[in-house]
């Protein structure tokens, strides 16, 4: 059997020496921070203005973690390429020719580069939490306020989660332009255009992105949202349900599918 | 040592490959010889364990290719020039196969070295020609110094240059007392390199033996001659109870007899020759008769010719 520790190794050279690891996750955290920031000096001008409703549920933590809406499209690129490369290249024939074991192979990609995306996640979130609570003035929160911190270490755990969900899905299609080509519009359009629509709200509160991001809220029912029915540990559970059937669904192609 | 047997591999209603079963040994070169869609790209992903036969096995000394520890160190496979990543340099694209079977990191500075890219070690790979390419697929192959090795169409895409140098890599791997395993839709090829010699067309095998016995089966012998006495020379052949085939460029062919004894029985009745010489077909023409035959055949009654029967009458 394939040694488990050199197959990790393997994946991370693999990963540290492709010039779109640096630019997807410099640009997953810059995107993130900078539309973070921008909005919460924003808010800050406009507090005044905002309607009733949402300054009654103000959530200073969800404001600086407006960025990941699409800072998150840049850890699904990441996600979707880390896999999806190795059947555009035709690299998966010498890949799996070196390790043939397939649950040894995808699960070892995904550890390593799941771990990266975490990390990448994490530093993300902090960044923008302190930024953009530093940007808010008098409405600012602080992260020893109850449930602050749950709220930012569980945007990481969401960027985290987005990437390894990508990689997923990318196993399963075993396409980068594919993979992209439903993650992206999914993730930015049809998801936050069906979360507004009366009636398909009630699904779209389920998809992976709406349920993980119920993480980061702090104030119940943040900025005038709905109530949903699961709390921010439940949704994240939700998340981690999706991250495990685009796995398991990857393995399954990786398995019974000719190389 | 690798063993097939019964391997066969469908995709949906094609049969790509027909219950092949032969064994490639150790200590000299195997050529895979078949037209292009014969099926030996098939047949090598499967030994690899990258396609799943629709039935039979394959063993490598013994063992499946799932059930090799670290298997780059038992075998290696340059499939196409283009399976590494374009991205990354060609001392990293060897580099993460490397460290995948623990192979020390030395190594990749000394297989290229071999196959002559230590001046573009550091450079991406998807900038590199069709030959640095095939080249750099052969250091992965040799990365883990094993003792199997194949290769899909080595040849394909280079300058006679790079042929030359492949021929004699796979020659000189092959006096180390390596098994390897070589693919070719040119018999031409295969003559310059192979000891032995494996034939499929339309996934079947159709001869499985040394390449000295596959020319000595397969290049018929015959006599051509040329004369202005044609009709005369076909009666005192047929007297004789031989046969002339006309060859299309008004010269006559008769199987089955010397250059003396034709010279000599056409002296006795005076007929006048321009030409009278000893023949052999091309092992090009044999290949081709051969896998011709099996497409005939296939269409048919779909079931394999064996090795011997008589091709043109099928
Ligand atoms: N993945 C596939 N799906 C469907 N048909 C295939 C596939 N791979 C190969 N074939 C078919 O199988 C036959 C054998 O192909 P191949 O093994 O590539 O032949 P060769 O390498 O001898 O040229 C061809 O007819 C080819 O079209
Ligand atoms: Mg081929």
């Amino acid at each position: 059997m394939a040694s488990v520790p050199a197959v990790l190794r393997s994946e991370w050279t693999k990963i540290r020496t492709v010039a779109s690891t640096v630019w997807t996750l410099a640009g997953a955290l810059v995107v993130t921070v900078a539309v973070g920031a921008g909005l919460s000096a924003l808010m800050r001008a406009q507090f005044d203005n905002l309607p009733e409703f949402e300054r009654a549920t103000f959530d200073p933590t969800v404001i600086s973690f407006s960025g990941m809406v699409l800072g998150q499209l840049a850890m699904v690129v990441f996600g979707v390429l880390v896999v999806g490369t190795e059947y555009g290249s035709g690299m998966i024939r010498t890949s799996l020719a070196a390790v043939p074991q397939r649950a040894t192979f995808l699960f070892g990609k995904v550890t390593v580069a799941g771990l990266l995306a975490l990390a990448v996640g994490l530093v993300t979130s902090f960044l923008s939490f302190f930024v953009g609570q530093a940007l808010l003035g008098e409405h600012r929160t602080s992260i020893g306020e109850e449930n602050v911190l749950r709220a930012v270490i569980g945007g990481g755990l969401y960027m985290g989660l987005m990437a390894v969900f990508s990689m997923g899905v990318a196993a399963m299609l075993r396409s980068s332009m594919l993979s992209l080509g439903i993650l992206v519009p999914f993730f930015f359009l049809v998801s936050q255009i069906l979360s507004a629509v009366p009636g398909a709200k009630e699904v779209a509160r389920y998809f992976p992105d709406q349920a993980g991001s119920k993480i980061m809220q702090v104030v119940p029912n943040a900025m005038g949202q709905d109530p949903a029915p699961y709390g921010p540990w439940g949704g994240l559970g939700i998340m981690l349900l999706w991250v495990a059937a685009a796995l398991a669904g990857g393995y399954v192609v990786l398995k019974k599918r000719d190389a | 040592m690798i063993e097939l047997e019964g391997l066969t591999k469908r995709f949906g209603t094609k049969t790509a490959v027909d219950r092949l079963s032969f064994t490639v040994r150790p200590g000299m070169v195997t050529g895979f010889l078949g037209p292009n869609g014969a099926g030996k790209s098939t047949t090598m992903r499967m030994m690899l364990d990258l396609d799943a036969p629709t039935s039979g096995t394959v063993r490598i000394d013994g063992r499946h290719y799932r059930e090799l520890d670290e298997p780059l160190k038992y075998i290696g496979a340059l499939l196409d020039a283009k399976a590494l990543h374009g991205g990354r340099t060609a001392y990293h694209n060897l580099l993460c196969l490397a460290q995948s079977n623990r192979i020390p990191e030395r190594r990749v500075g000394e297989v290229l070295d071999l196959v002559g890219l230590s001046a573009v070690a550091r450079k991406k790979s998807k900038n590199f020609s069709m030959g640095m390419g095939q080249r750099l697929g052969i250091a992965a192959a040799l990365l883990g110094d094993p003792r199997i090795l194949m290769f899909d169409e080595p040849v394909n895409g280079l300058d006679p240059e790079g042929i030359h140098w492949i021929r004699n890599l796979m020659k000189h791997l092959a006096t180390e007392g390596r098994t390897i395993f070589v693919s070719s839709h040119l018999m031409s090829e295969m003559a310059l390199t192979a000891d032995h010699l494996v034939v499929i067309g339309q996934g079947k095998l159709l001869a499985d033996m040394s390449m000295a016995d596959f020319i000595q089966r397969n290049s018929r012998s015959y006599v051509r001659l040329r004369t202005p006495q044609r009709e005369l020379t076909r009666d005192v052949l047929a007297s004789a109870g031989l046969t002339a085939v006309d060859a299309g460029d008004g010269a006559l062919e008769i199987d089955g007899e010397s250059t003396e004894r034709i010279g000599e029985l056409l002296a006795e009745h005076r007929v006048v020759l321009h030409e009278l010489s000893a023949q052999r077909a091309s092992l090009e023409e044999a290949f081709m008769q051969m896998t011709a035959g099996a497409v005939e055949y296939h269409a048919h009654d779909g079931a394999g010719p064996q090795w011997g029967a008589d091709v043109k009458g099928a």
